[in-house]
């Protein structure tokens, strides 16, 4: 494959929380504009890859390239949707000044969000059906208006490739269809996401490619060629359909 | 009253006093704001005590009693106490509160071994040592206050310059720093101004009762709004406005030293706030939750009512009122206020579903099927 | 040694005990500033007591002051429930705002309460011998020597009784209901205890010591070992070893007792927190460096292992593709080598039938997310470590 049309590109990284080993010696390349589900169970360091890719956590071997060159040169042309878990929030602030950070890292340091700003936040907020919602305190949000707050921070950033952990976990039917519909505009403009993904149900409904993970990385390509009972097994061990009826 | 505000445009000394209690209380309400939002509330008593020792140490090296040098020392041992804190809970597995409880205790016994070892010598020109303990805002001078505005300055000015910065590094970190902004540096500037505010805090309430000036202005002002800024300035001005008071009621008494009275101050500004804050408030919260509960109430013996007067082709048939005494939730009380929503006539003994009501009921019905 | 000086040991000693147990429970349950809080918020109990009782030592006012820190505990409870603030911010507000009362009722009664904040706070062991009890005429000793006795006695009957109970909600509240043991009451057993063995304690040694007497030996002694028995004895050790030390370092440099035995307990810790076998600062240090060269040496066996083309085994692949600094790369390979792992050839690098046989093992542990597996296995495999 040719390195330009790789939106990511990892080569055998290792990552270890405290010495004991979370991901080994993986190699993956996403080619551009595809929308792939990372999935494989608890533990398989899913969060951990993409933590690793957006240079969160410091991995102990192996590149990884964004459009052919280290992240830290590609920074705008990614974002990045956390866990909902991960913040605190009963933070004193709105959804909109939530949304508006998206645009920070285009400003850098010191330089204050002006009106272009907080039209981009607006226009996100917009496409995640976040708007007449914009003032409200966000513990006051919903679970679902939440998780749409993050994405619609993550479109603010403007980027390439869209990195997000987990954006279906606890939401409602109205936020999934939402998060859904994001993906698919996303895909249409071109974009490449990652989403690390729990409900192995809808993989083939929302996604075209696919990486399973368990540690070590099992399998990835499209999802018609490889999303089958083989490599479910192989990620899931033989209690797999479990999983996927859970 | 009409009294203390003339003697405090006379009195050159309780002027500087008041104004120095002012100041230190915005500083500490402001940069207390950053220690709450990150869950540190408790390093600001740690650092506080953890300061004891560089006090004595920098007056038993320099022989100096100006409180800059003195000042400096506590910064230093205050940033030691707070990086070794760190130390503790990063590389060991013992947790925050132990190593909190730890290194408050230590660095305290130490200071106070130096302090009487201090005390017990020969050259002892020490008085005013001690008022570090419980701090003595009588012994502020004017050099005192300059240098206490001239942090707030600088701090105020760093605050708005990396306002942003802060903000979202406050609020969720890990992302900060895929925007590609040195968390470490944000978090090092936040962390040496607290401790900064602490530092110098210190002549005027002491070390014991540093924690809560810092804390109590941003426990309250967190109650009012939702708002960053806002709660940072409303931190600031409750501050102040308990340094001020507070030095203001232990000035008009005997023996009342300005720090606890500053304390039970912006401790009663917690309290109000926790209880009567409109939207977080003990108060209005159990309010709400009756009148969920009438409404409640309500609703179901509305429902009872859809139950009965479903059966009849005219839904506005007038019943006795004595049948709904097999229902529960049914009071003389509910059925007056059912009327007042208009939901129901009443006629002497007799009720009536209007149809206001009865289309109420159905939507309930609808929406519990769903 | 005088007399007063031995009993001033004794003393010194029997309220470093009575501290240290309940400690190392607070220390296990994540409460050790609550030892924090209770020590300031019973100054108002104290002032109080006194006015009831005119004697620091009477039990009245040792229950009623411990009465004070329970209320503070569940003062603090309740302010975290209503979830106005986070966590730690409740004991912040709690206990400054009690303290402050105390002192403005010493202050407002400064004739009637010979009372002296420095002494709450920072105690006088100095003097404890001079407070007598004396019964029926005769002298029977220092009466902070027999309130603390009495605390400790109860203290140790406590917890041999209740042992097991304690033990067990420490370490599995959820085990502690199906076995039909009430978290509750130990929680607030242990807060009685902790709270009366400050009051006692305060006196003696003041507010801020006992918070050092009670975490400072746990803590220590928790960086030393995980078994609850040893831990136990092991604080109670450093508290008695500081207690007496730090007597003698104060005499010698005629300071504060309280502050000497703080500093003693400081040092103590700090020598552990260096120099303790497994958990202390160099050996995690040490251990991580190794650790990190030793992950490194699998990741790279690994990678050799799953890549049969020469490209990718070549040694100057290490640095462009793996990302390692010159130095490290060198180590890992040095390492390989020494251990047999692998063999270089034209700069090509290969897995010996020992490093195959090392790679596949360790493999199958991390897949099967038995990671704990693979140090005992270094030890078959590895003559040198990194």
């Amino acid at each position: 494959m040719e390195n330009q049309s790789l939106a990511v590109q990892i080569d055998d990284l290792t990552v270890a929380y405290n010495y004991k080993p979370v991901l080994w010696d993986i190699d993956l390349s996403v080619p551009e504009g595809v929308l792939m589900a990372i999935v494989g169970p608890n533990g398989a360091g899913k969060s951990t890859l993409i933590k690793a890719i957006l240079g969160i956590i410091k991995p102990i071997a192996g590149t990884i390239s964004i459009f052919g060159k280290p992240y830290a040169k590609q920074r705008k042309l990614v974002a990045y949707v956390p866990q909902k878990g991960s913040v605190d929030w009963d933070f004193p602030t709105t959804a909109l000044d939530v949304v508006m950070m998206g645009t920070y890292g285009s400003l850098g340091w010191i330089k204050r969000p002006g009106q272009k700003e907080k039209k981009i936040a607006l226009e996100s907020m917009e496409k995640v059906g976040m708007l007449p919602y914009k003032n409200r305190q966000i513990s006051q949000l919903s679970g679902g208006q939440q998780q749409r707050v993050f994405l619609a921070r993550a479109l603010a950033q403007d980027a390439s490739i869209y990195f997000m952990d987990e954006p279906f976990q606890g939401v409602d039917a109205t936020t999934e269809i939402a998060i859904i519909n994001i993906l698919k505009e996303l895909r249409k403009a071109g974009k490449t996401v990652v989403v690390v993904h729990h409900d192995l149900q809808t993989v083939p409904e929302y996604f075209d490619w696919v990486t399973f993970l368990n540690v070590k990385k099992i399998a990835t390509g499209p999802v018609k060629d490889i999303f089958n009972d083989d490599n479910l097994t192989k990620t899931y061990g033989i209690n797999y359909k479990v999983a996927v009826n859970k | 009253m009409q009294e203390y505000f003339n003697l405090l445009w006379t009195d050159y000394t309780l002027r500087t006093i008041t104004l120095g209690t002012a100041v230190l209380g915005a500083i500490c309400g402001m940069l207390g704001s950053f220690a709450v939002l990150r869950k540190e509330s408790l390093l600001g008593d740690a650092i506080s005590h953890a300061a004891l020792p560089g006090i004595a140490l920098a007056f038993l090296i320099t022989g100096a009693k100006d409180s800059g040098t003195l000042l400096l020392g506590a910064l230093v041992s205050g940033l030691i106490g707070t990086f070794w804190i760190r130390g503790i809970t990063s590389k060991t597995h013992l947790k925050s509160d132990t190593a909190l409880g730890l290194i408050l205790s230590i660095f305290f016994g130490f200071g106070m071994l130096l302090l009487t070892f201090i005390q017990k010598q020969p050259n002892a020109n020490q008085a005013g040592l001690d008022k570090y303990l419980f701090g003595q805002a009588a012994t502020l001078v004017e050099s005192d206050v300059k240098l206490m505005i001239i942090v707030i300055g600088i701090s105020l000015f760093v605050m708005l310059l990396f306002w942003k910065e802060f903000k979202i590094l406050l609020f969720d970190a890990d992302y900060t720093k895929t925007l590609g902004f040195n968390t470490k540096f944000i978090d090092v500037l936040i962390t040496f101004l607290i401790v900064l505010a602490i530092v110098l805090g210190l002549q005027t309430v002491g070390v014991v009762l540093m924690s809560a000036i810092l804390l109590a202005p941003a426990a309250a002002s967190r109650q009012w709004t939702n708002n960053l800024g806002t709660m940072v300035l409303l931190s600031a001005l409750i501050g102040a406005f308990s340094g001020v008071f507070g030095t203001a009621i232990s000035a008009s008494q005997n023996n009342l030293s300005t720090g606890p009275v500053i304390v039970l101050v912006a401790g009663a500004f917690v309290l109000f706030s926790f209880i009567f804050s409109p939207k977080r408030g003990l108060l209005f919260r159990e309010i709400r939750f009756r009148k969920n509960r009438t409404d409640l109430k309500l609703m179901k013996t509305l429902q009872f009512m859809y139950g009965i007067a479903q059966d009849h082709e005219n839904i506005s048939h007038p019943h006795a009122i004595r049948i709904l005494n097999n229902f529960q939730g049914y009071t003389r009380d509910s059925l007056k206020k059912l009327e007042h929503e208009g939901w129901i006539s009443i006629d002497g003994q007799q009720w009536a579903m209007t149809p206001k009501g009865y289309k109420q009921a159905q939507e309930m019905y609808n929406q519990q099927k769903k | 040694m005088s007399n007063p000086q031995i009993e001033i040991q004794l003393i010194a000693a029997i309220v470093a005990m009575a501290c240290a147990i309940p400690g190392v429970f607070l220390v296990l349950r994540k409460m050790a500033l609550i030892s924090d809080a209770i020590s300031h918020a019973i100054l108002p109990g104290i002032v109080i007591g006194f006015f009831i009782t005119q004697d620091l030592n009477s039990p009245l006012l040792i229950l009623l002051a411990a009465f004070t820190g329970v209320i503070t505990v569940v003062l603090v409870e309740f302010i975290q429930k209503t979830g106005l603030v986070k966590e730690d911010t409740a004991i912040g507000l709690v206990f400054p705002v009690l303290f402050s009362i105390g002192v403005i009722l010493i202050a407002k009664n400064a004739n009637d309460v010979h009372l002296d904040v420095d002494a709450v706070l920072l105690g006088e062991l100095a003097f404890a011998p001079f407070d007598r009890l004396m019964v029926g005429g005769s002298d029977w000793g220092p009466k902070s020597l027999w309130v603390m006795g009495s605390i400790l006695v109860i203290t140790v009957s406590l917890l041999l009784l209740f042992f097991k109970e304690l033990k067990v909600t420490t370490f599995d509240a959820g085990l502690s209901s199906v076995l039909g043991i009430s978290p509750v009451i130990m929680h607030y057993g242990l807060m009685s205890v902790s709270s009366i063995t400050v009051v006692g304690a305060f006196d003696a040694v003041g507010a801020i010591l006992v918070v050092a007497l009670m975490i400072a030996p746990a803590a220590t002694a928790y960086l030393l070992t995980e078994d609850l028995k040893k831990m136990i004895w092991l604080s109670v050790l450093f508290g008695v070893f500081s207690a007496i030390s730090g007597y003698w370092v104060a005499n010698i440099l005629d300071a504060s007792i309280s502050g000497s035995i703080a500093t003693t307990l400081g040092v103590i810790f700090l020598a552990v927190y260096l120099f303790a076998p497994k958990k202390g600062l160099i050996s995690v240090l040490y251990r991580q460096k190794q650790q990190r060269i030793e992950v490194s040496l699998i990741t790279f066996l690994l990678h050799l292992n799953r890549h049969e083309e020469e490209s990718e085994r070549h040694i100057n692949h290490l640095q462009e593709h793996i990302n390692w600094q010159a130095v490290r790369a060198r180590t890992v390979l040095d390492l390989a080598e020494k251990n047999n792992l692998i063999e270089i050839e034209n700069d090509v690098v290969s897995l010996t039938e020992k490093g195959l046989a090392f790679t596949e093992k360790s493999l199958e542990y991390i897949i099967n997310n038995k990671d704990e597996k693979i140090e005992p296995m270094k030890e078959d495999f590895f003559l040198f470590r990194g």
